[in-house]
């Protein structure tokens, strides 16, 4: 089975978010308006276009069970829309920051929802029945840049965030009257709000891309633009971590993580491709690309300079020395081209990449998921405006797999 | 001759695909202003360290990457006087027309003789290895052009030397 493509827009996708049972899709097409599609068949068409916003919408989040859409954009906004006689109508969040909305999403019981922003602040927004608005308590104190994503423990009160001063934290973000007192963590048992559970930096200073806690909460896993994935595993509140795993990539840092099992995550990013990486606390390793398994090799460096000249050994042999000249004139080589260079995707005759993403991905969720549980299907959209659905039917168990990569990049 | 330009072009080729990582990045400093960071650098956190690959001391090229935007400034090589003027007079008629080259800079760096300056944006409606390849050609071509264009300028000047001392003889 192979992915599924959608061309949604032809300028990059900037806030990607699917409705409750996957037959609605809401994009940003990289400017002010948001856009739900439905899906008919094998294509989406263009329902409603929410705008409301002045300036380009940077996330997206839907809530599947109470329905509803929260966007946050550069303008400093953020609304919650709601669907009233089959119009979304729009509520402005009193978000109280002073620069641009980078991130959103609701957590997992649907009644708050975290917005990062430029103001080195995260706001965690709640509903005040009284007065029929959201309100929002800010996380300031160690954020020293602007934070560029979030993500939610399955409990409710924790909250990641990854920013651009290198740091991967952990927050409580407990508000009172809306959560009860929560279960204690690994990652902490009292929880007053801005607690910091956790603090973590990348490996070699890189800005944090994405964070994601794994399906338990127990395991918190992040990109950087040191080209690494970092895995944390918490051992008690107040105790360094039990195993901080670093995993170099090998080609262009990854721009969006997320789990799909406890064992396994799928990362993608600027070399245009998702990737599975699996292990556990003794360790992480590259287990395959979703991205056309043919061409499976791909990521590891092909060998140059072992062109066999066709005519025979000599010193003015015709073909070898005009290839060294064009070399030390031109710079042209034959025997290597640009798919050669470290970090590169290759590139197809016709000009564009072998990828299915022309351009970076920056958004990668799972789409279903199996009887089991298990997920089944991700989806990725990109800069390019793709929303792609891929099959990763043996991501699960890929530990096989992995043996068998090792086994062919050596 | 050094056969030294195809690893210079490889080496600028690949510092330049690891730098074009870029992703839209609103100013933390100036209230719903979206700049690019290399360029007014008011945020330390959101630079990288720049670097310089060199072919040797006359021809290199100067990358400053940032989160949302990069700076590449080429030097390119003059032996004389006359390539001097040549590459002046070349960068000069390019960077006046830098709205017909979208990620040409206006001004180059100092101690530099042309800047590109590459946004988020470009990378955005551009394919980025197309953008790669249109560098390195260009750094290809200009020393093509400028040593062509001695070419000609000397041929031109003998068979003006020779036309008018040809009275004399």
């Amino acid at each position: 089975m192979s992915a599924e493509q959608f061309q949604l827009s032809f300028s990059p996708l900037t806030g990607v978010a699917f409705g409750p049972d996957r037959t609605q899709v809401a994009v940003s097409p990289n400017n002010n308006e948001a856009q739900i599609y439905k899906r008919s068949g094998d294509s989406w068409n263009l329902e409603t276009t929410l705008a409301e916003h002045d300036k380009l919408i940077t996330a997206i989040s839907w809530a599947p069970q109470t329905n509803q859409i929260v966007t946050c954009s550069q303008d400093r906004n953020a609304y919650v829309w709601t669907l009233t006689d089959g119009i979304w109508k729009p509520m402005l969040v009193l978000l109280r920051i002073n620069r641009a909305a980078t991130c959103v999403k609701w957590s997992p019981k649907e009644d708050k929802f975290a917005v990062g922003s430029g103001a080195r602040t995260i706001a965690i927004c709640s509903f005040d029945e009284e007065n029929n608005w959201w309100v929002s308590k800010h996380i300031k104190k160690p954020l020293r840049s602007t934070v560029l994503s979030l993500d939610w423990h399955p409990n409710n009160v924790l909250l990641a965030a990854g920013a651009a001063d290198a740091k991967a934290y952990v927050f409580s973000a407990f508000i009172k009257g809306v959560d009860a007192k929560p279960e204690p963590t690994v990652w902490g048992d009292r929880l007053p709000f801005g607690t910091i559970c956790g603090e973590f930096s990348s490996p070699s200073g890189g800005w944090i891309h994405d964070v994601a806690f794994s399906p338990s909460g127990d395991v918190l896993a992040y990109v950087s633009h040191d080209s690494t994935i970092s895995i944390v595993y918490p051992s008690a509140p107040g105790e360094p971590p039990a195993a901080h795993i670093s995993v170099r990539c090998p080609s262009l840092p990854y721009l969006a993580l997320s789990f799909v099992s406890e064992s396994s995550l799928i990362a993608a990013g600027h070399d245009c491709q998702p990737v599975v990486y699996s292990g556990s606390s003794d360790g992480w390793t590259l287990s395959q690309s979703l991205d056309d398994p043919n061409n499976a090799s791909k990521l590891t460096p092909s060998s140059t300079g072992n062109r066999v000249s066709s005519g025979g050994v000599g010193r003015l042999n015709n073909e070898a020395f005009a290839h060294f000249r064009s070399a030390d004139t031109k710079g042209q080589s034959k025997s290597s081209t640009a798919s050669n260079v470290a970090g590169l995707t290759p590139v197809g005759a016709d000009g564009l990449l072998k990828t299915v993403h022309q351009n970076s991905i920056t958004w990668v969720e799972p789409y279903e998921w199996g009887q089991g549980g298990e997920v089944t299907k991700v989806s990725t959209a990109g800069k390019d405006g793709k929303l792609v659905v891929w099959p990763i039917s043996g991501a699960g168990k890929a530990g096989g797999l992995a043996g068998k990569m090792s086994g062919l990049s050596m | 001759m050094s056969n030294t330009l195809r690893p210079y072009l490889n080496a600028v080729r690949s510092t330049l695909t690891a730098a074009l990582t870029l992703q839209n990045f609103s100013s933390q400093v100036v209230e719903r202003h979206n700049k690019p960071e290399v360029e007014c650098s008011t945020s330390p956190e959101v630079l990288l360290k720049p670097l310089v690959v060199s072919r040797n001391e006359s021809e290199r090229v100067l990358i400053e990457p940032s989160i949302n935007s990069i700076r590449l400034s080429i030097a390119i090589k003059q032996a004389d006087e006359i390539e001097k003027i040549l590459c002046h007079k070349f960068t000069r008629f390019m960077m006046m027309r830098a709205e017909g080259f979208v990620i040409l800079r206006r001004k180059p760096i100092p101690g530099y003789d042309i800047s590109f300056l590459i946004t988020n944006f470009h990378s955005e409606s551009m394919l980025k290895h197309k953008l790669v390849d249109f560098i390195i050609q260009f750094m290809e071509d200009v020393d093509k052009e400028i040593s062509e264009m001695k070419l000609s300028l000397n041929a031109r000047a003998r068979i003006v030397a020779e036309s008018y001392l040809s009275t004399f003889v």
